[in-house]
């Protein structure tokens, strides 16, 4: 099953960014958004059945700039990945994002969005609520908005849960974050019934920055290099960067850019 | 015995003369068991006869990320089954009835959507704007190709900006969601029709029973990811048996059919006045 494009080399490396996507002591949303923003408010709730505690999401100041922050959070101990549900989003935290980024709309603010989820909730009652609707929703509205979208993969991209936070305007990842359709040992264990097959599937599926970068899925790396305050600080001018090439473009082209970017994903296919 | 003088149940293995669970459009004559069908039986139930045109067909292989293994399961499949992507698109007729019509086929790796699949879905949706008509799409699929990594994953944003194109231009679109519609296609276009309807019994959702079972250590209720399951709790507008989905079909195109509404966006004022007149 081992193939030639993929060398030892870029299967160790896939697999290592992996585990420092996961890395329990990794920094978290919580901390960039304290980190970069000011007067950030949390708000709560999906007006509907909920407030799911994998997402934190608010308004808040960038520097002289009023946006909306939405972020997937995680802990950094067993109870506080507990009380986050590991960063696993349920139905009603897509719909307090999908409902955050339609008043930021409202009101004209950019929308901001840290992805980090092994993916979306695995449980009865999030099939209960529809979970397969609430990420289909948000797909659907946030090619819509016409305010700026920026997200930025955090940690772990994992599959829908993570894309129901991801139709952007800009795709950005910190060096050591992955972005995957399906986790490597979800993928192992489908296609070779053996999940400790992981490393090697992570090789195969290319879900490291630099490869998504290459593929043109993503816009832009995040250095990890140095303190964690230095790559938040990194974090901020590339916000900083990305709102101000947006504001030069009006809610229609936004909305134009946003759906054109994953409409010519494929378009190259010739039929008869 | 034959292979095609009988056939035998998938669920319960009852085994009856083929002609009998045709004629019973594969619905099991013993214990009710829909059997998913591939494209061909599908349209055949469905559109008026000799009325469909395929569109969008193309040729090639598609190995984005070049996944090891990916070409040799394609070719397998091609040979055993002479089909060579998970999604058929075309247009054809309902009681007379035009339509935009793709269907899902399991054969082809469990139906799950990669760049092909997306962009003929895609497409779909465009050529039906084009040429203002309804899009009726059958589900059946396991989710995202995972051989295509994040290219399969974009094709679950591209689909649904697709949908939201075409309804914001006022087209109808019926999804009908059969055994079975599971992950990033459940989590896309599949739930995204202007009306949703289902078979009996088909599983729908999002996340798989196992990883459910797995992760979270609860027990699973009796219909749990069913058809029965998602409307009780208002995720399909309604479930149709299989012998009915074509009259179902052509009742909601006639319903739609702007020839038919006296209130229609355009001339509403017009249409108004003369329902007051008459
Ligand atoms: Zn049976």
């Amino acid at each position: 099953m081992r193939d030639k494009s993929t060398t030892e080399a870029e299967i160790n490396n896939a697999w290592n960014k992996v585990l420092l996507a996961r890395k329990i002591t990794r920094f978290r949303s919580l901390d960039i958004i304290k980190h970069i923003f000011n007067s950030f408010i949390e708000l709560h709730g999906d007006r509907n059945i909920g407030d799911d505690r994998s997402i934190i999401a608010g308004i808040a100041m960038f520097d002289q700039q009023a946006v909306t922050v939405i972020g997937q959070q995680k802990g950094n101990s067993q109870k506080e990945m507990e009380y986050c549900q590991y960063g696993m989003t349920k139905p009603e935290g897509y719909r307090k994002a999908l409902r955050l980024m339609k008043q930021a709309e409202k009101f004209r603010r950019p929308i901001i969005c840290f992805i980090d989820t092994p993916g979306a909730f695995p449980g009865v009652s999030a099939e209960k609520n529809g979970q397969a609707e609430a990420i289909a929703r948000n797909l659907y509205e946030m090619a819509n908005i016409t305010v700026p979208i920026l997200s930025i993969i955090i940690g772990e991209g994992g599959s829908g849960g993570a894309l129901a936070l991801g139709v952007a305007n800009r795709v950005i990842m910190l060096e050591n974050a992955i972005y995957s359709v399906v986790s490597p040992e979800g993928c192992a264990s489908i296609l070779y019934k053996d999940s400790r097959k992981a490393p090697v599937v992570a090789g195969h599926l290319h879900l490291t920055a630099i490869d998504l970068k290459n593929y043109g899925i993503i816009d832009e790396i995040i250095s990890e290099e140095g303190t964690e305050s230095s790559i938040f600080d990194r974090i901020k001018q590339s916000i900083e960067g990305e709102l101000y090439r947006c504001s030069q473009l009006d809610g229609d082209e936004l909305r134009k850019e946003r759906i054109e970017r994953y409409r010519n994903i494929g378009s190259e296919i010739v039929f008869s | 015995m034959s292979q095609n003088l009988f056939f035998k149940c998938t669920k319960c293995g009852y085994i009856t003369e083929r002609k009998k669970v045709e004629v019973n459009n594969y619905v099991c004559l013993s214990c009710g068991y829909y059997e998913t069908l591939d494209y061909k039986k599908r349209l055949d139930m469905i559109i008026d006869q000799n009325t469909f045109t395929e569109t969008n067909i193309h040729n090639d292989f598609h190995d984005p990320i070049n996944f090891p293994g990916y070409r040799t399961k394609h070719e397998e499949i091609l040979s055993r089954s002479n089909l060579n992507e998970a999604v058929i698109t075309g247009s054809g007729y309902i009681d007379g009835q035009k339509v935009m019509i793709g269907v899902m086929d399991t054969r082809y790796m469990m139906g799950s959507m990669g760049v092909v699949v997306g962009e003929k879905i895609t497409r779909l949706f465009e050529d039906a704007e084009d040429e203002k008509l309804p899009v009726i799409m059958f589900i059946a699929s396991g989710g995202a190709r995972m051989q295509e990594g994040i290219f399969s994953l974009m094709q679950m944003a591209k689909t649904s900006a697709a949908v939201l194109r075409f309804s914001e231009a006022g087209g109808l679109y019926i999804s009908v969601l059969t055994n079975p519609t599971t992950g990033g296609v459940s989590a896309s276009f599949a739930f995204l029709g202007d009306i949703i309807l289902a078979e009996p019994g088909a599983l729908i959702g999002f996340a798989g029973k196992r990883v459910i079972e797995q992760t979270i250590n609860e027990k699973l209720p009796f219909n749990f990811q069913t058809a029965e399951f998602l409307m009780d709790h208002g995720y399909i507008d309604l479930i149709v048996e299989r012998k009915n989905l074509k009259s179902t079909l052509s009742d909601i195109l006639k319903i739609h059919d702007q020839e038919n509404n006296k209130f229609k966006l355009e001339d509403n004022i017009g249409s108004i006045n003369l329902l007051i007149n008459s």
